[in-house]
C-alpha cells in the first residue's frame, strides 16, 4: 500500500516540476521538458498503478509494443517535414 | 482420442440446431461460419460493382454509368473489398475455426469477444449498406483529403463511420488470436512447433492490432472535418493534406499485409500437405512472416511518392519497400524447395495453392517496379498500379483463400466437395484472373489512369480483353457456390483425416465436436512430418501413419 | 459460487484471470496507437508552426488543467485501493473506494465542463466562437482544433470508464468479488489508469505552452 501512496506523491510533485517549468526561460526546450516529464509519469502510473512490475513479464512486451510501433509513426512520418520545402502556409 | 469411432457422433452442428443457438453461440466454429456468410454476401456486393465498372470499360466513351455513377462505383468496389471482404476473409472465417483446433484448445481465449465482433462486423455492414443505398460516395477507397472533407457531397461521414466500426471488429478478432496463441497452446505445442498458418494468423493479428487504430482515428478526422468543418486537414488554416495521407497510409499500406499475411499461412498448409514433404525452411518461414509484419511499417511513403513528400523521404521509403520483398522473396523460394522432390498431387487446394504462389509473385515483381522511384513517376495512378495490387490482393488472398476453404472444407462441413468440379473452378481462376489483370499492366503502361470512366479509343482492344477475362472469373468464383452447396447436402461424408495430414485439426472427427478435443492432445512432433517415397506421416501428437 | 469456477476454455481460474490482464494489455496498446496517432497530427503541426501553436496555447486553461491531473491521478490511486479493499474481503470499504474513484470521474468531467464554457467566452471555440487574437495566424486554430478533438475523446474514455467503475461498484457489493477471484477489478484498474496516463501526455501538449516570458 506504501508504494501507492509513495507513486501518488511522486505524480503530484512531478505534475508541479511540469507547472513549473513552464516558467522558465527553456524556449525551445519547452516541449521536451514537458513530455519528458509525463513520460516518467506515465512510466510511473505503469509500473505502480497497473502493476506491470508483478510478472508475467510478458506484460512488457504488450505495454511496450504500443509505444514501440509510435516510434514507427513518429520517425519516419517526421523524416517528411524536416526534409520538405514548406507546409501549406 | 476422439469420437471418430461408433455411430453418429455429436458434432459442433448438430448438437443444438434452433436459430437462437446461432446467434448467440460463443463457439468459434459457429462464430467463423457466421463471418462466412457475412463476407460472402458482402464479395457477391464488391463483385457487383466490378462487374459494372468493367461493362462501363468495354466502350471508350464510358456511357454507361457515366462519371460520377461510375466515381461511386469504383469507391464502393474499393470500399467493400478492402475491409468488408479481404481484411476479414482469412483471419474470420479460417482463422476463426482453426487457430483454437491447431493449437489443441477447447476455444479462443474470449469467446463473447468472438461473438461481439460479428455483431460490430454487421452493424458497420449495414453501414456501409447505408451509404452504398442512400447514393455512395465518390472520393474513392482512400478518402483523400480536401476533396472528401471540404469538396465531396457525397456520403463521406457514413462511409468513414462504416470503416471506423469495422475497426472495432478488426481489433476485437485480431487480440482474440493474439491472446489465444500466446495462453492456450496444448501441452507440448511450443512456438516452433506452431503450423505456419498459425504463425501467419499471429503476425496478421499484430498488424490489425497496431494498425488499425491509426485509421480509426484518421477516418474520424474525416469524419468531423466533413461534419462541422473542423479544419485538421484544410489547407486554408496551414493544415496538411499530405498528413492525412501520412496517416492513412500507416495503416493502408499493412492493411495489405493484413490480406497476404494469412494467405501466406494457408499456401504454407497446403503446399506440405500436397507435396508430401516437410515445408522448407520452417523456423525461416516463421521469422519472415514476422519480418514482413514488421517491416510493413515502414514502406508507407511508397503510395505518398508523387503526392509531395520531400525527395529524401521517398529515397528512404523506396528503399525499405526493397527491403519487405526480402521475406517475402525467402517465402517464395521455400515454397518452391518445398515442391522439390515431392511426391506432388494435383488437388484442388494444391491447384489454388500454386495459382497464389505464382500470382502472388507476379504482384511481388511489379511491386519492386513500383517501389522504384523513377518509374513510380510514370505509372502512378494508372492501370499499372491496380494491377500490381489486384494480383497480390485478387490473385493471391482470394486464391489462397479458395484453396483453404476446399482443403478444410471437409473438416468444417463433414462433406467431401466434387474434385473435378473444383479443379475446373482452380483452373478457371487462375486464367480468368490473368486475361482480365494482365492487359492491366499492359494499359498502365501505355498511360491510362485510374478512376476514369472514359478512356482513349486505341486503348480499347485491352480494356475489351479485361472484361472478357472478369466474366470468366466471376463464372470460376460463382462455381464453387453451386458445388460447395451441392457437397452439403450430397457430398460423400469425410473422414477425419481425408488428406492425410499432419494438424492437430485432422485429429478430431470431421466435423469436430463441440468441444474440439474429448482430451486436450500431447504434442510431441514439429508440424508437417511427410514423407514423399512413402506417402506416410506423423502427426503433431505423434501417431505415426501409412 | 459460479464465478469461482473458469470458463471451459481455460484449465485454471489463474490461467483465465492473467489471460484476461493480458487482453487488457493487448486493447490498452490499440489506445496508445489511437491517441498517438492524434499526438502525431499534433506534434507535425506543432513542429510546423512553433509560434502559432505557443501563442494560441496561452489561452488555455493551465490552472484548471493542472486540477485535472490531480483529479486523475488520485482517481487512480482510489481505484488501487478498492483492489487492495477487495483482496482483503473488505467488501464495504472497497465500495466506497470504487465511488470515490467514480466520483473524482465526474470531479474531472465537471471542470472539464466549466473550462469549455471559459473557452467558448474566450472565443477559442471553431465554428462557435472563434476569434483570431490581433497577434495570431490562421494555424493557431489548428491547436484549438487538436485540443476539442483530443479532450472530446479522452472525455469519451473517461466517461465509458466512470460506467464500468459504477456497475462494477454495484457488483462488487453485491457479493461477486473476494480475495478468491477478483480479476475484473484488476482489469477494470488497468483501463482506467491508463486513461489518467492519456491525459498525462494531453496536459503536457495542450496547457505549459507559452508561460515563459
Amino acid at each position: 500500500m506504501v508504494s501507492y501512496l509513495i507513486a501518488w506523491a511522486a505524480l503530484l510533485l512531478l505534475l508541479g516540476a511540469s507547472a513549473g517549468s513552464a516558467y522558465l526561460p527553456l524556449g525551445s526546450f519547452h516541449p521536451l521538458a514537458n513530455f519528458g516529464i509525463a513520460a516518467i509519469q506515465a512510466a510511473i502510473v505503469f509500473a505502480v498503478f497497473m502493476r506491470l512490475r508483478h510478472p508475467p513479464a510478458i506484460k512488457w512486451v504488450f505495454a511496450g509494443a504500443g509505444f514501440f510501433w509510435l516510434l514507427f509513426l513518429f520517425g519516419l512520418g517526421v523524416i517528411d517535414y524536416l526534409t520538405r520545402a514548406g507546409m501549406p502556409r | 482420442m476422439s469420437a471418430i469411432a461408433g455411430g453418429p457422433a455429436e458434432t459442433y452442428l448438430s448438437h443444438e440446431s434452433t436459430i437462437a443457438s446461432w446467434l448467440l453461440t460463443r463457439d468459434h466454429k459457429r462464430i467463423a461460419l457466421l463471418f462466412f456468410a457475412s463476407i460472402t454476401a458482402f464479395f457477391f456486393v464488391g463483385g457487383a460493382a466490378a462487374t459494372l465498372i468493367r461493362l462501363n470499360l468495354v466502350e471508350p466513351s464510358g456511357q454507361l454509368l457515366g462519371a460520377d455513377l461510375y466515381n461511386r462505383m469504383f469507391t464502393m468496389h474499393g470500399i467493400v473489398m478492402v475491409w468488408f471482404f479481404l481484411i476479414p476473409s482469412i483471419p474470420t472465417t479460417l482463422g476463426n475455426f482453426l487457430i483454437p483446433l491447431m493449437i489443441g484448445a477447447r476455444d479462443l481465449a474470449f469467446p463473447r469477444l468472438n461473438l461481439a465482433s460479428w455483431y460490430v462486423f454487421n452493424i458497420s455492414g449495414m453501414i456501409a449498406l447505408y451509404f452504398i443505398i442512400a447514393g455512395g460516395v465518390d472520393t474513392g477507397w482512400t478518402f483523400y483529403t480536401p476533396y472528401s472533407t471540404l469538396f465531396s457531397n457525397s456520403h463521406v461521414i457514413a462511409a468513414a463511420l462504416a470503416v471506423f466500426v469495422n475497426g472495432f471488429s478488426s481489433i476485437m478478432t485480431a487480440l482474440n488470436f493474439v491472446v489465444t496463441i500466446h495462453r492456450l497452446r496444448a501441452p507440448g505445442m511450443t512456438w516452433f512447433r506452431l503450423p505456419l498458418f498459425v504463425w501467419g494468423i499471429y503476425a496478421t493479428s499484430v498488424v490489425m492490432l497496431l494498425a488499425t487504430p491509426v485509421l480509426a482515428m484518421t477516418v474520424l478526422l474525416i469524419a468531423l472535418e466533413h461534419g462541422f468543418g473542423i479544419g485538421i486537414f484544410d489547407p486554408a488554416l496551414g493544415g496538411d493534406p499530405l498528413l492525412f495521407q501520412h496517416m492513412f497510409w500507416f495503416y493502408s499500406h499493412p492493411a495489405v499485409y493484413i490480406m497476404i499475411l494469412p494467405a501466406m499461412g494457408v499456401a504454407s498448409e497446403l503446399i506440405p500437405c500436397f507435396a508430401r514433404r516437410p515445408v522448407f525452411g520452417y523456423s525461416g518461414m516463421a521469422y519472415a512472416l514476422i519480418a514482413i509484419s514488421i517491416i510493413g511499417f515502414f514502406v508507407w511513403g511508397h503510395h505518398m511518392f508523387t503526392a509531395g513528400i520531400s525527395v529524401f523521404a521517398g529515397v528512404v521509403f523506396s528503399f525499405m519497400s526493397f527491403i519487405v520483398a526480402v521475406p517475402s522473396a525467402i517465402k517464395v523460394f521455400n515454397w518452391t524447395a518445398t515442391l522439390h522432390r515431392g511426391s506432388i498431387s494435383f488437388d484442388a487446394p494444391m491447384l489454388y495453392a500454386l495459382g497464389f504462389v505464382g500470382l502472388f509473385t507476379m504482384g511481388g515483381l511489379t511491386g519492386l517496379m513500383l517501389a522504384t522511384l523513377s518509374i513510380d513517376v510514370h505509372v502512378t495512378d494508372t492501370y499499372f498500379v491496380i494491377a500490381h495490387f489486384h494480383y497480390i490482393m485478387v490473385g493471391g488472398t482470394v486464391s489462397a483463400f479458395f484453396g483453404g476453404l476446399h482443403y478444410w472444407w471437409p473438416k468444417i462441413t463433414g462433406r467431401l466437395y466434387p474434385e473435378m468440379w473444383a479443379r475446373g473452378a482452380a483452373i478457371l481462376t487462375f486464367l480468368g484472373f490473368n486475361v482480365t489483370f494482365f492487359p492491366q499492366f499492359i494499359l498502365g503502361y501505355l498511360g491510362m489512369p485510374r478512376r476514369y470512366f472514359s478512356y482513349s479509343p486505341d486503348l480499347q482492344a485491352w480494356n475489351v480483353l479485361s472484361s472478357a477475362g472478369a466474366s470468366i472469373l466471376a463464372v470460376a468464383y460463382l462455381m464453387p457456390l453451386f458445388y460447395l452447396g451441392w457437397s452439403l447436402l450430397w457430398g460423400e461424408r469425410a473422414s477425419a483425416n481425408p488428406w492425410h495430414a499432419t494438424g492437430l485439426e485432422w485429429r478430431t472427427s470431421s466435423p469436430p465436436p463441440e468441444r474440439n478435443f474429448a482430451l486436450t492432445p500431447l504434442v510431441t512432433q514439429a508440424p508437417y512430418q511427410y514423407n514423399p517415397s512413402d506417402g506416410s506421416y506423423v502427426t503433431q501428437d505423434g501417431i505415426a501413419n501409412g | 459460487m459460479a464465478s469461482l469456477r473458469p470458463e471451459m476454455q481455460y484449465a485454471t481460474l489463474d490461467q483465465q484471470t492473467e489471460t484476461a490482464q493480458l487482453g487488457m494489455w493487448v486493447f490498452l496498446a490499440t489506445e496508445v496507437l489511437f491517441f498517438g496517432a492524434l499526438i502525431f497530427g499534433y506534434y507535425i503541426y506543432r513542429i510546423s508552426y512553433p509560434d502559432e501553436f505557443v501563442s494560441a496555447g496561452r489561452d488555455a486553461k493551465f490552472l484548471l488543467g493542472s486540477i485535472n491531473v490531480a483529479i486523475l491521478v488520485t482517481s487512480s490511486l482510489t481505484m488501487v485501493g478498492a483492489l487492495e479493499c477487495v483482496k482483503r474481503d473488505m467488501i464495504p470499504r472497497a465500495v466506497a473506494a470504487l465511488l470515490a474513484t467514480a466520483g473524482l470521474g465526474f470531479a474531472f468531467l465537471g471542470v472539464k465542463g466549466y473550462e469549455y464554457v471559459q473557452d467558448y467566452h474566450d472565443h477559442t471555440v471553431p465554428l462557435l466562437s472563434f476569434v483570431l487574437k490581433p497577434d495570431q495566424h490562421a494555424p493557431a486554430e489548428l491547436f484549438w482544433a487538436f485540443y476539442y478533438v483530443a479532450t472530446g475523446i479522452h472525455a469519451v474514455h473517461l466517461s465509458i470508464g466512470i460506467g464500468a467503475v459504477l456497475f462494477y461498484a454495484w457488483r462488487t457489493r453485491s457479493g461477486r468479488y473476494s480475495s478468491l477471484y477478483y480479476s475484473p477489478i484488476e482489469v477494470l484498474g488497468l483501463y482506467w489508469s491508463f486513461v489518467d496516463t492519456v491525459w498525462l501526455f494531453l496536459f503536457a501538449a495542450i496547457y505549459p505552452l507559452g508561460r515563459a516570458g
